[in-house]
């Protein structure tokens, strides 16, 4: 019984910060749209899939290899470099400035891709 | 690409007049295992068992292989080893002893240390007992080829390209794997092909030159990558040469072309085949039933005769 009369305590105490003002909870769900996130690129058969990938800054993008074939990611002006990746390794890089990041494969160059960071 | 059925298909290059059409037609019968031969500038083709399986002899045999990618252990081939073995049973079996042995790059999957190791061992099986090495793309991998050309790059120039004399023949081992760029071929480099121009310089014309590196010097298919794109540059400064021949690999297939007086050719490989260009999504390596695989690897037995201004390529598979 104790316990339910804190729980109430706790829920009313929320309640109370929250109400104050409309204008905090949409504060905080703006906070939690720029909110680190993730995205994926996957190397399957010499290519990037997708070849050109969206994100937000901050965004953690991770390449996965899933070529039996060694690949790496290398971006065209060296901001980001993999080691080669065997089968089913990964490759993780977060772009934190917007701008378009071309990159490729330098094992086999026709391989390329680019990361569009907005 | 097609299993081949017999295990033995000869080119005997003659530079003075080759039939280009023939020549051709030579090739198409080379996927089910035919003998080619052009003699005199006239080409003759025989039945394996035909007159003309008899082995070429020359003043200077030597073996090429290539991309052994030692490590590799996927579909359709978990035993690189087994295979590379064969291919050492293969050149110690041939009926002129090679004097050396051309390892065309590729020789480690992913330039691990131990996969170098391996193939070091295994090859020092075999009888003939000089290797040289180009680097392959797999052999250079996150070092830009330092741990390779502290093992195989002794008195190499730059990023390990060199020369040497056999016999009369000028041997020319170029590196075409290093600074690649984005969407393009494999490259040479300005410094190379300098290095290039005057080591040819001294040499008289009608020195045969064999010019080997791992990725074609020829665009075999672009859309691949397989092609160097200043490969012409290189080939410039061969054209006043009575003999070229080029042997590549990469491809893990064998590939032959002639261009004036130059003839590619390239070899397949001990460890995976991969399909021929623009037949499947991606030039990955071809998953191929266990009893077809042997027959999709091989070796290329090379005899220079001087004199004939010819040279022949024999390839033979690992079955």
């Amino acid at each position: 019984m104790r316990r339910h009369h804190w729980k109430f305590a706790v829920l009313l105490l929320l309640a109370l910060l929250v109400a104050p003002g409309s204008g905090k909870l949409s504060n905080f769900s703006a906070r939690a749209e720029t909110a680190p996130s993730v995205a994926e690129v996957k190397i399957d058969n010499f290519t990037f899939e997708p070849q050109a990938l969206k994100v937000k800054a901050g965004t953690t993008i991770t390449w996965t290899n899933r070529d039996d074939i060694p690949h790496t990611v290398v971006s065209s002006d060296f901001l980001f470099k993999s080691k080669a990746l065997d089968t089913d390794d990964k490759f993780t890089f977060a772009p934190t400035k917007p701008g378009t990041y071309s990159y490729f494969c330098s094992i086999h160059p026709k391989m390329t891709g680019k990361v569009i960071v907005e | 690409m097609a299993a081949r059925t017999g295990d033995r298909i000869l080119f005997d290059h003659n530079h003075d007049g080759i039939d280009r059409r023939g020549f051709l037609k030579c090739m198409a019968w080379a996927g089910t295992g035919a003998l080619c031969v052009v003699e005199g500038g006239v080409l003759k083709s025989y039945a394996l068992s035909g007159p003309g399986a008899k082995h070429a002899k020359g003043d200077l045999s030597f073996v090429q292989i290539s991309d052994s990618h030692m490590g590799f252990n996927k579909p359709a081939n978990p035993d690189v080893v087994a295979t590379l073995k064969a291919a050492v049973d293969k050149i110690d079996a041939l009926p002129v002893a090679p004097e050396f042995i051309l390892h065309t790059g590729d020789i480690s999957h992913l330039s691990k240390p131990e996969e170098f190791d391996n193939v070091d061992q295994i090859l020092k099986e075999a009888r003939p007992q000089e290797v040289f090495f180009v680097p392959g793309e797999h052999d250079v991998l996150d070092d830009e080829g330092k741990q390779y050309r502290e093992r195989y790059g002794k008195n190499t120039k730059g990023a390990g390209w060199y020369s040497f004399d056999k016999k009369g023949v000028h041997f020319i081992g170029l590196v075409n794997v290093l600074n690649l760029k984005a969407g393009g071929l494999g490259t040479l480099g300005a410094e190379q092909l300098e290095w290039l121009e005057d080591d040819v310089k001294h040499l008289s014309q009608s020195t045969p030159i064999i010019v080997f590196a791992h990725i074609p010097l020829w665009t075999v298919y672009a859309d691949w990558g397989w092609g160097t794109s200043d490969s012409a540059q290189a080939l410039s400064y061969l054209k006043r040469f009575g003999s070229v021949t080029v042997l590549n690999g990469h491809i893990h297939q064998t590939m032959q072309k002639v261009e004036g007086n130059v003839t590619f050719h390239t070899a397949a490989s001990t460890a995976f085949p991969q399909p021929k260009p623009g037949s499947a999504p991606s030039p990955g390596p071809m998953k191929v039933a266990a009893e077809q695989l042997r027959g999709l690897l091989g070796i290329s037995d090379v005899n220079v005769a001087h004199g004939r201004r010819a040279l022949a390529v024999t390839d033979s598979t690992l079955e």
